[in-house]
């Protein structure tokens, strides 16, 4: 294994034992502190916009293999894979099965 | 066969059917979109399993494959997807008083919690309280297990696929996790704060990615996240 894949597979195995941490603490603190505290909705919302903020920015300005779509196009395959959702009556496959099938169309179209 | 004829393995078999339907399929689609990423970001396929089987939580995997991808240092990663994992604590707290019972071990109860996802949680939430609390336990173990394999196994799917496939339909896969994730967080609030949230983290994102790539995904949450915290408490003191 070369030192890069090694890096990579400590860096994998960190980011496990990090998530397993609040797994393991939830266990050891059910029914002991109460979760609707003001710490805890802080955290919910860091952990909320992190998320949110990587999808935008992965949508917005990708790199690699997405990069080579155009932007118009993301943003209207996002905005059909939302219409296609909630006409749907919330059926996530939908919405996301939309959204991919616009993509892929307009790459089609395009020529990529 | 002990797993037709115990009870324990009758419940955790119930589990595993209710889970083989919409949960497995779900899931399967947002792991499918995950192993095209890896693929896309230059791991290896073993990695990309670590990543669905270690740290079992799409957002965690999806900021880790980034933020490795922009160069940032080791330990502001493992941070960054520790933060996303926060939601587990909660979770973890209020399901485990649902399906534990005396008679498990210790070591059984901190295994299950490594199953815990978003799906079999809310599943759970919601099943469990129909059931004998002996059965509880089991039921969970054989549903969250099994997502767990299916997710496995759909991020080796999706990271030979989109190898094979040409070049437009390599885009859909790749944009599969974007995809999902604005569907899954948009139509998933339910309270306003999480769309603070999500709005003030949407904005920051692409903002903090051009003052410092590295950085972004950390700060993004930190700054856009406490933004919305204050935001929803000055909003609502103005009502009182």
């Amino acid at each position: 294994m070369d030192s890069h894949t090694t890096e990579l597979l400590i860096l994998v195995l960190s980011s496990a034992a990090a998530t397993y941490v609040w797994r393991g603490l939830g266990v050891l603190f059910s029914g002991r502190i109460r979760t609707d505290s003001e710490l805890f909705q802080w955290v919910a919302c860091v952990a909320y916009a992190m998320v949110a903020g990587l999808i935008m920015r992965i949508i917005v300005m990708p790199t690699g293999m997405l990069a080579t779509s155009m932007l118009a196009d993301r943003l209207i395959a996002c905005a059909l894979a939302l219409l296609g959702f909630y006409i749907s009556r919330k059926n996530l496959f939908v919405g996301v099965i939309t959204g991919v099938a616009v993509v892929v169309a307009a790459g089609y179209v395009r020529g990529i | 066969m002990f797993l037709t004829h115990s009870p324990d393995g009758t419940a955790c078999l119930a589990g595993v059917r209710d889970a083989a339907g919409v949960p497995a399929a779900v899931l399967a689609a947002g792991m499918i979109g995950f192993g095209a990423f890896a693929l896309e970001y230059g791991f290896n396929v073993w990695l990309a399993l670590l990543c669905t089987a270690g740290i079992w939580a799409l957002p965690g995997q999806i900021v880790l494959l980034e933020m490795v991808s922009n160069g940032a240092p080791g330990y502001l990663s493992v941070i960054a997807v520790m933060l996303t994992g926060a939601r587990f604590l909660p979770m973890t707290m209020s399901l485990m008083p649902v399906i534990r019972h005396p008679r498990h071990s210790q070591p059984v109860v901190y295994l299950t919690a490594h199953l815990i996802s978003m799906t079999s949680w809310a599943w759970a939430m919601q099943r469990c309280a129909g059931m004998p609390q002996e059965r509880r336990l089991p039921y969970f173990m054989g549903f969250a297990a099994a997502c767990w394999a299916v997710s496995i196994a759909a991020t080796a799917v999706g990271y030979f696929l989109a190898g094979w496939f040409p070049a437009p339909l390599r885009l859909g896969f790749v944009f599969l996790t974007p995809v999902y994730f604005l569907v899954i967080l948009i139509g998933d609030v339910r309270t306003v704060l999480a769309a603070w949230a999500l709005t003030c983290g949407a904005v920051a994102g692409p903002l903090f990615h051009l003052l410092s790539p590295q950085w972004s995904v950390l700060l993004a949450g930190l700054v856009g996240g406490t933004l919305a915290f204050y935001i929803q408490r000055l909003h609502g003191q103005s009502h009182h």
